[in-house]
């Protein structure tokens, strides 16, 4: 076995071990940490394939931004975990059904998968190898498909004013820093001294 | 010899070799940095500060870590175990795992990726999992609060720090470090580093810097005075110390990153002399020494100021600068001043 393949069933283990023990963990916070694992391990397969700035993305985003997010709302849950197991063990059987149908389904696909010879030859890496991978994402996004990439932004940009529109209250019962007049106050203004006469005072 | 480095066995031998030689000098460094620390908040408060273990006391950072090891880990009654004991081990494992794409001198990174300023980024995103893990673990109300407030913080600052550096990807075209270093080699020495064409973005960068690795003034995690020592509270012994261990290797590689980044590397300040990679760690040195510096002689912010800072004040100066650097390196402003991809990457 080369150090390749040995690289590959490490990380594509760790990604199903992780996968299976989000679902199975019985505090909702050891199961975001194996969510965590799953995430590392699949930016590992991305390095094997050569992607390496899509494997540094995904830690950075999903890793670094969103895993913090869920771990950050999961951890201030207060879950009751045995009424939580016994939900699950309510709907086990619909679950159980769903997935053997899509196991199912997964089977008839791969069955009947054949591939064509045209689709194999197109499968020739289409970037010239003198570009590195980053350059070349680059060059597409920024160049050849920059209309649909700035729209795809313009999309993410009006989802989050709505949510915030939909979520914001002016609270006018809180107290407010103002931070320009906290800093322009003067110290001179602020504190004043007295001579205090002994055995008198003010 | 050279046929036995060829086989599989010796290049796995020589990785190993290399790994072991970059852990020792960060280990060995990290002594000496919490004793120069330590030193330097002493001398501003007009203290002797430490001085009696070996001569001027420079064996004292030795002698903690002993005791460190030999003491007994508390484990609290009510932590989750498991994780409780993995905190530590994450943050300090990803503090050193960033060290193997930073280049002391020419070539001298264990690994010389593409992506190397990516890497450096994805793994500082990942610090803040030691110290959520560590607070959530100790099922305590202090810890949880640090944590939290780290949590939060070190969020914040990565955006702005992450658009910094875009600026500078942009004035090179490259993401490898080699590159950045070679791109700032002009024939005006000093002058010619980023830290002219990007001036103000290197002190918003070391701003960050501080607020990133939770250094006073902005070290609200753990600040003693509201939450004793914050995500540290139940810490005790050797996971103690892999925390702080971790901490101040991941201030040092700051130090390197704005080394790097925005004055040279290992490139010479005046042209003529040698480059070399005594002045890298000459420049991480003075850097950690400013570190330091502010560590003595500045007071804690609150921490709706520390938020404030952070989005309203550095993420739009960030992003704007992102835009004008664009700019101007796109049309070549002042010829190869910011457009530097026409030289080095």
């Amino acid at each position: 076995m080369t150090a390749m393949a040995f690289a590959f069933y490490l990380f594509a283990a760790s990604v199903v071990v992780g996968g299976l023990f989000t679902v199975i963990s019985r505090n909702p916070v050891h199961s975001v940490l194996w969510l965590i694992l799953s995430f590392i391990s699949a930016a590992g397969l991305f390095v094997l394939l050569g992607a390496e700035f899509v494997a540094m993305l995904l830690v950075i985003v999903y890793v670094g931004a969103v895993a913090v997010l869920f771990l950050f709302v999961v951890m201030m849950l207060d879950v009751d975990f045995a009424e939580l197991k016994a939900e699950m063990a309510r709907y086990m059987p619909l679950a159980l059904l769903i997935g053997l149908i899509l196991l199912m389904q997964f089977g008839i696909a791969y069955g009947a998968w054949e591939v064509s010879g045209g689709a194999e030859a197109a499968r020739v890496a289409p970037t010239p190898l003198d570009i590195q991978n980053t350059t070349a994402l680059g060059l597409l996004l920024y160049d050849k498909y920059f209309l649909l990439f700035q729209l795809a932004g313009l999309i993410l940009l009006v989802a989050m004013i709505g949510a915030i529109v939909l979520s914001l209250r002016h609270r006018t019962d809180v107290k407010r820093q103002n931070v320009l007049h906290q800093m322009w106050r003067d110290p001179a203004k602020a504190m004043e001294l007295k001579d205090v006469k002994p055995g008198q005072g003010l | 010899m050279a046929e036995f480095f060829a086989t599989p066995f010796g290049t796995v031998v020589i990785i190993f070799a290399q790994c072991l030689a970059m852990l020792g000098f960060v280990m060995v460094s990290l002594l000496f940095l919490v004793y120069g620390d330590r030193k330097v908040w002493a001398a501003v408060q007009i203290r002797r500060g430490p001085n009696v273990v070996g001569a001027f006391g420079l064996l004292q950072s030795v002698a903690d870590a002993l005791k460190y090891v030999v003491k007994e880990i508390v484990i609290p009654a009510g932590a989750d175990k498991t994780v409780f004991l993995l905190a530590p081990l994450v943050s300090f494992v990803l503090a050193v795992i960033a060290w193997s794409v930073i280049p002391m001198s020419e070539g001298w990174a264990l690994s010389d990726i593409n992506v190397a300023v990516l890497y450096i980024f994805a793994v500082s995103s990942l610090e803040v999992y030691g110290v959520i893990m560590g607070g959530w673990a100790s099922n305590s109300k202090y810890p949880f609060l640090g944590s939290l407030r780290s949590a939060a913080q070190m969020i914040s600052y990565e955006v702005s720090l992450g658009l910094i550096i875009i600026g500078v990807i942009i004035s090179t075209g490259s993401l490898n470090f080699g590159d950045i270093v070679w791109a700032q080699d002009t024939k005006y020495g000093f002058f010619g580093w980023y830290w002219l064409p990007h001036f103000p973005m290197v002190f918003l960068f070391f701003i960050s810097c501080l607020a990133e690795t939770n250094r006073p003034p902005f070290d609200l995690p753990e600040a003693e005075s509201e939450l004793v020592a914050g995500y540290q509270v139940e810490y005790s012994a050797t996971a103690f110390l892999l925390f702080m261990a971790g901490e101040y290797i991941a201030i040092f590689l700051m130090c390197a990153l704005t080394s790097l980044l925005f004055f040279g590397g290992w490139l010479s300040p005046i042209p003529g002399l040698p480059d070399g990679v005594l002045w890298m760690i000459g420049k991480m040195a003075f850097f950690f020494f400013m570190f330091a510096m502010i560590k003595a002689i500045t007071p804690r912010y609150r921490y709706d100021q520390l938020m404030r800072i952070g989005w309203k004040v550095f993420l739009p100066l960030s992003l704007a600068w992102v835009v004008i650097i664009a700019f101007l390196a796109k049309f070549e402003v002042l010829g190869a001043f910011w457009a530097r991809f026409t030289m080095g990457g």
